[in-house]
């Protein structure tokens, strides 16, 4: 194998896609833009499976992990500030770019189908390269200003794609949230870069590791706020509480950009993230225990809010807000492995349940609303089965993947002492609420009776089945790997389990516990979905507060406008208007014409149009230039302070 | 001995001649209302200077004075042709030569 892996390839392949469809798009023929933008990420997944090769030992490894490949022209040299562009391969950022560019490529085929007859195919196309670009980058980012430059971009991809049809209103506002929620996040990001720079002089991660394992002092204070802020970039990006607002919202953008952006890839950068800096979290058991009380919060805030939403595509915007909670508890509980491994498994099964509901809204004519669909499983057999892979896997189910890794994160939160045992108990009454929503979700779309039945459904054609298949194919058989192989896997990156010294009965125990709750969860579903279908009405009827609180999500959009964003937009518009624009601009505007004005006024008089009038001036003037020549003012003026200095002398 | 005739004129005496004309003729310019005597001020303003630069050149015994006077004589000659006719043309259209009176830019 070649000592040189050609990182740099992975990042630039989509973005040489980006340029050729963003660039020549329009004027292209279609097949070829399909071609560019497919070959884009495939090559980029090609060079990646290359890379790994070495890496699970089928060729002998040309290099050690960590790989690390820097641009050899540095990038900012500012005092003591060195920054190099370079991109690092490890254990952690393989899995992650195996998952990126694999999964990507594969929304990659499912976007020919559906987005076929949009107008905007190749503006499509190019945006969903650029998206990959900068997540390659993001992902390989050997240090945090290369991660940041991704991070970023990403958020402009998503932005973008969000907005993509910007002729809808509610699109481009949810496109402008999502971007301006974030930068709340960016903001912790940064304050945490520069309180990095400013202790530790480095933003590389390798270094920062070095220099906290070389001197046990550094612990609590600093590192706490540091990781406090990079936490919140993290709950920025990943739609945690306080600022998951964005994700329901972003749903506006076509449904594979939901599944490849808002629920497999982009949205999981946060959990990287804290798997990226993990040296950080481990030097503060208080930002630890702040990102697994997060993590949880979150995890059955939006789990409650999933179980009574009507839109196929909102319910799965929740349950990622929660399968995300679920990540960052496990990296609060320490458990990275844990968490990444979820983040695996999770982008299988919910990119594959976005695509699935994707095809169910295609074959529909565009309907997202759950109590319209019904009975679709005779008309839609194939996203039937792979959706029902998806759900099993979601909801925990042995063998399906989500059960592994599920129970990897659980297990690791129920060994971690009293609080511990709150954060499984909480864990655990997610998983049933997931199991719940996602049967009712099931039994509402392709159960029953249809309640639409003018509505004639077809079968996606097959560039969109084909991924399906595969991806059910990955949420039944993807944690199968087995926790103890990932995570041995992933120790040189992220560090042992802690759950390792436990005791494996408990965790059979525990299992156990959290396959009943799933079944459970189903159990409800199917009581109330399909044999007493009048039921949920009734309960909600019987509980209007609560209903009310659930379907409308808490009222948090409603606090958060009334509290930020109603004051903030009171206060930029009587900037804007008063100080701004009547006093600053208008004043300057007011102040020049009338200066102008005035000594026109004046000067004017000048203008008599009498001949004589100007020439007597002339004269003057004449005069009085003679005068200031013919009169001797030094020795003037020489007399005068002369006599004044005599009278001074009195 | 000296006759009186045969004795130089002073310089000051040239010089407050050429002052007092180019004077006559700034008084002139500024009071007058016919634009013909206006004219004639103006010719008087020139013959002022061309005086003092006569004076300086028999002074100094430079020519360079003289040639000066020649191209004043011409251009006043020139402008005297040009300025009369302008008065003719004004007068046909306005039957007067009061400077007061002419005071827009068209006729």
């Amino acid at each position: 194998m070649n000592a040189y892996l050609h990182l740099w390839l992975i990042p630039l392949l989509p973005f040489a896609g980006f340029l050729i469809n963003g660039i020549l798009g329009g004027r292209l023929p279609k097949w070829l833009v399909t071609t560019v933008a497919l070959l884009a990420p495939l090559a980029a997944f090609g060079v990646v499976l290359n890379a790994s090769l070495g890496v699970f030992g089928f060729v002998p490894a040309a290099s050690s992990l960590p790989y690390i490949e820097t641009c050899p022209l540095p990038w900012i040299n500012a005092g003591l500030l060195h920054v190099n562009f370079s991109f690092v391969l490890d254990q952690l950022s393989l899995v992650m770019l195996l998952v990126v560019t694999g999964v990507g490529f594969l929304i990659h085929v499912y976007s020919v189908g559906y987005m076929g007859d949009d107008k905007g195919y190749a503006r499509y196309f190019s945006y969903l390269n650029l998206f990959l670009f900068f997540m390659t980058v993001l992902v390989l980012a050997g240090n945090a200003l290369v991660m940041f430059i991704g991070w970023e971009g990403v958020g402009l991809a998503s932005y973008l794609l969000i907005g993509f049809w910007f002729e809808k209103k509610s699109a481009a506002d949810a496109g402008k949230k999502a971007f301006i929620v974030n930068r709340i996040g960016d903001f912790g990001f940064l304050i945490g870069m520069f309180l990095l720079v400013a202790n530790f002089g480095t933003l590389t991660f390798t270094e920062i590791a070095t220099k906290l394992g070389q001197d046990p002092g550094w612990s609590g204070g600093v590192v706490t706020v540091i990781a406090l802020c990079l936490m919140l970039g993290a709950a920025g990006k990943s739609a945690q509480l306080p600022l998951y607002i964005w994700l329901p919202d972003a749903m506006e953008g076509p449904t594979p950009v939901s599944a490849l952006i808002h629920a497999a890839t982009m949205v999981t950068a946060g959990v990287y993230m804290v798997a990226r800096t993990h040296v950080l979290f481990d030097h503060s058991p208080f930002a630890l225990s702040v990102v697994a009380i997060i993590g949880a919060a979150t995890a059955i805030f939006a789990a409650t809010i999933a179980l009574v939403q009507n839109d196929i595509k909102r319910v799965l915007a929740y349950s990622t807000i929660s399968q995300l909670g679920y990540m960052f508890l496990g990296c609060g509980v320490a458990a990275y492995s844990a968490a990444i491994f979820h983040l695996m498994t999770h982008a299988f099964f919910k990119a594959l349940l976005f695509m699935a509901a994707g095809s169910v809204i295609h074959a529909i004519g565009g309907e997202q609303d759950l109590r319209k669909m019904g009975g679709l499983r005779k008309k839609l057999p194939v996203t039937f089965w792979t959706m029902t892979a998806a759900v099993l896997a979601i909801a925990g189910f042995f063998p399906f993947a989500g059960f592994f890794s599920k129970d990897a994160i659980l297990y690791a939160a129920f060994l971690q002492g009293t609080n511990g045992k709150i954060l499984w108990f909480v864990g655990v009454l997610t998983a049933l609420l997931t199991s719940f929503y996602m049967f009712r979700l099931w039994y509402m779309t392709f159960l029953g009776e249809s309640r639409s039945p003018d509505v004639h459904p077809h079968e996606s054609p097959w560039s969109m089945r084909g991924p399906l298949v595969i991806l059910a194919l990955l949420s039944v058989g993807g944690g199968w790997i087995g926790m103890e192989r990932f995570a041995g896997f992933l120790a040189p990156s992220v560090g042992v389990l802690p759950t390792e010294a436990g005791n494996p009965r408990l965790e059979i125990i525990l299992s156990l516990v959290a396959v009943l709750v799933a079944l459970e969860g189903w159990l409800i579903a199917d009581k109330l979905y399909r044999r007493k279908p009048a039921r949920p009405a009734q309960w909600a009827a019987a509980l209007p507060g609560g209903y009310k609180l659930l379907a409308n999500k808490y009222f948090v959009d409603e606090l958060y406008g009334a509290v930020v964003v109603k004051p903030l937009l009171g206060f930029s518009k009587f900037v804007l208007e008063w100080v701004v624009d009547f006093a600053i601009l208008g004043g300057a505007a007011w102040l020049l014409g009338g200066i102008a004005t005035f000594t026109g006024a004046i000067l004017q008089r000048w203008q008599s149009g009498n001949l004589r009038s100007y020439a007597a001036w002339l004269a003057a003037g004449a005069a009085a230039v003679l005068l200031f020549l013919l009169v001797p003012w030094a020795t003037v003026l020489d007399n005068l302070s002369a006599i004044h200095l005599g009278m001074a002398g009195h | 001995m000296s006759s009186f005739l045969s004795q130089e004129v002073p310089l000051s005496w040239y010089l407050l001649l050429s002052a007092a004309l180019f004077s006559l003729g700034v008084v002139g310019f500024l009071i007058k209302r016919n634009l013909i005597t206006v004219f004639m001020s103006i010719e008087l303003m020139l013959n002022g200077v061309n005086l003092s630069f006569v004076t300086f050149a028999h002074q100094w015994h430079a020519v360079k004075g003289q040639i000066f006077v020649f191209f004043v004589m011409m251009v006043a000659a020139a402008e005297a042709a040009v300025g009369l006719a302008i008065i003719i043309a004004v007068f046909r259209a306005r039957a007067t030569l009061a400077v007061d009176r002419i005071d827009l830019m068209k006729l």
